[in-house]
């Protein structure tokens, strides 16, 4: 059985899948991904689709599926490079895969992922954050 | 009453030894049908041309405009047919240019035995046929143009323009309906690849009448775009159809729309600046 490769690249995996997602497959990499989240502890997952032309309703839930295990895992997914048709066919099944991240491309996918990371660290120092606030509040009080 | 195989080789010899006769009374005819909208040497030419396809398909026998021997007059006649559609003459005008044929023939028959009549008469249904298949290909050739007008009518009204880095707009004029909206929706997303722009603003302000089913198709576009990682802004909703989507109960949900496509441009611009910073 095939399988699809993941690459580890700084703090991210990506997975490019090239060949034909058969239901086999799919599970496979649901089961790889969640093993190399937790060895590398990588903090975000790109899952490039651009190669696929046919998405079936068992390959987006278990997209979902993925999305949901890494974000258990403390890791971001975000799924690139989806074509129109597949965008359209998924639209007309009424799949509109919920909780999934989406950008246009593996470029794309990075700085999303990198925003989400900056926005992690802003959540972490927010108290830094509310008393600059006060301070600035503070600062506009006064005349 | 069709033409027998003697009577047709005798038409034959008639229309080739009448030509001159024939070609002259017969343009004449013509010339006057269709009052000086084609040249008389255009005309001449063509009727030449018909005469000696119905002298050939005569002298090969045909006794029936649907027969082998009758193949090339009948690609003249469609050619002939196709020239006059493109030209914008009317069928009719077409159909009489062919039967101005049974007129010069009268006009070269000698005589009136009951012989030439039966031939005449014959001869007379099959021009008939002749100009019935001109009828036909004029008809054909009208839809075809039609149909070829129709889809490039469809390209034209559905642009995808590029309005900054990253925001792409659709300006959307005139009824939306299935087959507008899939076309519609496959050049937007196609846009998208191929920009890569994460930002697409869907411009309304031309479509007349918003209801339920113009919201679903524009809905299906918006989620199909974010699905591939690309957020929709609706834009251009003029007060009218603001009331009507309300009095309509249609949710557009977490989307975002804006009056104007100014307004949706800065909003897609200051989304981008949040994510460049």
């Amino acid at each position: 059985m095939d399988r699809v490769p993941i690459l580890k690249i700084g703090d991210i995996l990506l997975v490019s899948i090239q060949i034909d997602m058969e239901d086999q497959v799919a599970l496979q990499l649901q089961e790889d991904l969640a093993d190399r989240v937790v060895t590398t502890g990588c903090h975000g997952v790109i899952i490039d689709i651009s190669g696929l032309d046919i998405v079936d309703s068992f390959v987006g839930r278990t997209l979902a599926t993925i999305a949901s295990i890494s974000r258990v895992l403390d890791a971001e997914t975000v799924v690139v490079g989806m074509r129109p048709a597949v965008a359209i066919t998924l639209v007309e099944l009424g799949l509109s895969l919920p909780g999934i991240r989406t950008a246009l491309n593996v470029e794309l996918g990075m700085a999303l992922l990198a925003r989400a990371k900056a926005d992690e660290r802003a959540g972490d120092s927010e108290w830094d954050e509310i008393d600059d606030e006060d301070a600035e509040t503070a600062a506009d009080a006064q005349p | 009453m069709a033409l027998e195989p003697d009577e047709a080789s005798r038409l034959a010899a008639l229309l080739e030894d009448k030509q001159e006769e024939l070609v002259g009374a017969w343009t004449d005819r013509v010339a006057q049908s269709l009052r000086g909208r084609l040249s008389r040497a255009e005309l001449q030419r063509q009727t030449t041309e018909l005469r000696k396809g119905f002298q050939s398909a005569l002298a090969g026998g045909a006794t029936d405009l649907t027969q082998e021997a009758a193949a090339e007059l009948r690609a003249q006649l469609s050619d002939l047919s196709t020239g006059r559609a493109r030209q914008g003459f009317s069928a009719t005008e077409t159909a009489v240019s062919l039967f101005a044929l049974k007129e010069a023939l009268l006009g070269v028959l000698d005589g009136g035995d009951a012989g030439n009549l039966r031939e005449y008469v014959a001869f007379s249904e099959f021009v008939d046929a002749a100009a019935l298949f001109t009828f036909d290909t004029y008809v054909h050739v009208r839809e075809s143009l039609i149909a070829d007008q129709a889809e490039q009518l469809l390209e034209l009204s559905t642009p995808v323009v590029k309005l900054w880095d990253g925001v792409v707009a659709v300006p959307l004029v005139g009824t939306l309906d299935s087959a507008r909206a899939q076309v519609v929706m496959e050049r937007l997303l196609q846009t998208l690849v191929d920009t890569g722009s994460p930002y697409a603003i869907i411009d309304i302000t031309g479509v007349p009448a918003v209801d339920t089913q113009v919201a679903q198709h524009i809905l299906k576009t918006v989620v199909a775009a974010r699905l591939m990682g690309a957020d929709c802004i609706i834009s251009g909703i003029r007060p009218q159809i603001a009331q009507t989507i309300v009095a309509l109960g249609i949710e557009f949900g977490d989307i975002a729309t804006k009056a104007s496509l100014a307004d949706a441009l800065r909003y897609a611009l200051n989304k981008t600046r949040t994510r460049e910073s």
